[in-house]
C-alpha cells in the first residue's frame, strides 16, 4: 500500500529523482572537516524553529521585551530550554559557520570552477554575524542595550557617511524603541529570508559543481 | 545472507533509526507542546479571603463603604483592580457584605442615608439595603456575600472572594 502511494506521488513529484541528484551524490573520500556545511544547515533550521517558537512570547518593544523574556524563563513550561537552545545555538552557529569557511580556504576549495560558491558562502558569513548583532539586542537589558550602543557607534567612526549609518542603523540619534523595532525586524524576516535565499543557491552550485576532494601533496 | 534466520544490516539500521528517531522526536516534540500549551494550564481565577478588618468599625445597621484591590497576572503583565462592599451589620454574628458594584452595567452605587437605598448614578437605579432591585434597569440583586462567604474571626471580618 505505502509502496503503491510512494510510486504514485513519485510519478509526479520525481522525488527518486530528486533524492539521486541531492543526496546520492558521487563524492570523494573526506573527513569529518566535510560536515561543517551540513551542520551549518542544521543550525539555521534550529535556530529558525526555535526562534519560531519565541516569536511565541516575545513582544520588540521597550516596555514589554525584557518582562516578556522574563515569562518565557519562569513563566513557560520549557521556556527556559527553547530560549537556551536558540541563545547557545547561535553562539555555536556564528563558530561552525566560521570553521567551515577555514576549511573551504584551508582545503583550496574556493577555486575555479566554485569561486562564486565561495562568495555567496562569505555573504552568508556576514548576515549570520548581522543575525547575532540584531539578536543580541533583543533582551533589551544592560548587556543588550549598551553592546547595541558601542555596535552603532563603531559605525560612526566611518568618514563622512559615519553618523548617517549610526542614525539609519538606530532609526534616529539615540537607542529607542525605533531601535529595538528595527533590529527585530531585520532579526526574524530581512536577514533569515536572505540567508535561506543564499543557502538555496549555495546548495544548488554544491550539487552542480559536486563537492572538491581533499588536496593532496601535488597538488 | 538472504537465507540468514538473523535480522540483515539493512534491516537492523531501519530498526535502530525508526527507535532513536522516535525518542528524539518525543524528546523535542513534548518540550515544544509544553511550550506551546502552556499558559492554557494556568488557572486564571482565583479566590482568597480578603480581611476587612474589626467588626466594630461597622456601625450596626448602617450600610459602610471598605475598598480594596486585587492584582491580576497575566503573563508579565500585572493589572491592579478596584473593589468596593458594603458592609451591613446588623448584630455581632448577623453580617451582609454586598458588592458596590451595580449588576445593570457595573457602575458604582453609592448608600443614600436619607431615602435608606443604594443609588446608581448611571441610570437612577436603587436598591434596598438587602441589596433588591427597588427601582431601574438592574436584572438581578447586588451581589452579597452571606453565610458561608462570610466568616469571623477574633473580631475581624472576612469575605471570601472570587475573581474571573
Amino acid at each position: 500500500m505505502l509502496a503503491k502511494i510512494y510510486a504514485w506521488l513519485d510519478e509526479r513529484l520525481g522525488i527518486t529523482t530528486i533524492y539521486n541528484t541531492v543526496l546520492d551524490r558521487k563524492v570523494p573520500k573526506v573527513n569529518w572537516w566535510f560536515t561543517l556545511g551540513s551542520g551549518s544547515l542544521f543550525l539555521f533550521v534550529m535556530q529558525g524553529v526555535t526562534g519560531i517558537m519565541l516569536s511565541v512570547y516575545y513582544v520588540p518593544s521597550p516596555d514589554h521585551a525584557y518582562d516578556s523574556i522574563q515569562y518565557i524563563m519562569t513563566g513557560v513550561t520549557f521556556g527556559w530550554l527553547i530560549r537556551g537552545i536558540h541563545h547557545w545555538g547561535a553562539t555555536l552557529m556564528v563558530i561552525v559557520v566560521f570553521v567551515h569557511m577555514l576549511r573551504t580556504f584551508f582545503y583550496g576549495a574556493y577555486k575555479y570552477p566554485r569561486e562564486f560558491t565561495w562568495v555567496t558562502g562569505v555573504i552568508l558569513l556576514l548576515t549570520t554575524l548581522g543575525m547575532g548583532f540584531t539578536g543580541y539586542l533583543l533582551p533589551w537589558n544592560q548587556r543588550a542595550y549598551w553592546a547595541t550602543t558601542v555596535g552603532t557607534s563603531i559605525a560612526e567612526t566611518v568618514p563622512l557617511v559615519g553618523p548617517f549609518i549610526n542614525a539609519v542603523l538606530r532609526g534616529g540619534t539615540d537607542l529607542s524603541a525605533v531601535t529595538l523595532a528595527r533590529f527585530f525586524s531585520v532579526h526574524i524576516w530581512w536577514l533569515p529570508a536572505i540567508i535561506a535565499a543564499l543557502i538555496g543557491i549555495h546548495l544548488y552550485m554544491v550539487i552542480r559543481l559536486g563537492i572538491s576532494a581533499v588536496p593532496s601533496k601535488e597538488d | 545472507m538472504p537465507h540468514s534466520p538473523h535480522m540483515s544490516r539493512s534491516d537492523f539500521v531501519k530498526v535502530v533509526t525508526a527507535f532513536l528517531g522516535s525518542i528524539m522526536g518525543l524528546v523535542v516534540g513534548i518540550p515544544a507542546i509544553g511550550y506551546l500549551i502552556s499558559p492554557a494550564r494556568k488557572r486564571s481565577a482565583s479566590d482568597d479571603w480578603i480581611p476587612l478588618g474589626p467588626l466594630e468599625n461597622y456601625p450596626e445597621g448602617i450600610p459602610t463603604l471598605f475598598n480594596f484591590t486585587r492584582t491580576k497576572v497575566n503573563g508579565w503583565e500585572r493589572t491592579v483592580n478596584s473593589y468596593g462592599v458594603f458592609v451591613i451589620r446588623k448584630s455581632d454574628q448577623d453580617v451582609t457584605v454586598l458588592s458596590n458594584k451595580c449588576t445593570h452595567l457595573s457602575c458604582r452605587v453609592n448608600w443614600i442615608a436619607e431615602d435608606q437605598f443604594f443609588f446608581c448614578p448611571c441610570h437612577d437605579a436603587q436598591f434596598g439595603i438587602d441589596g433588591k432591585v427597588l427601582d431601574g434597569p438592574p436584572p438581578r440583586p447586588l451581589d452579597t456575600y452571606v453565610g458561608e462567604a462570610v466568616k469571623i474571626e477574633e473580631g475581624n471580618l472576612f469575605i471570601h472572594f472570587v475573581e474571573g
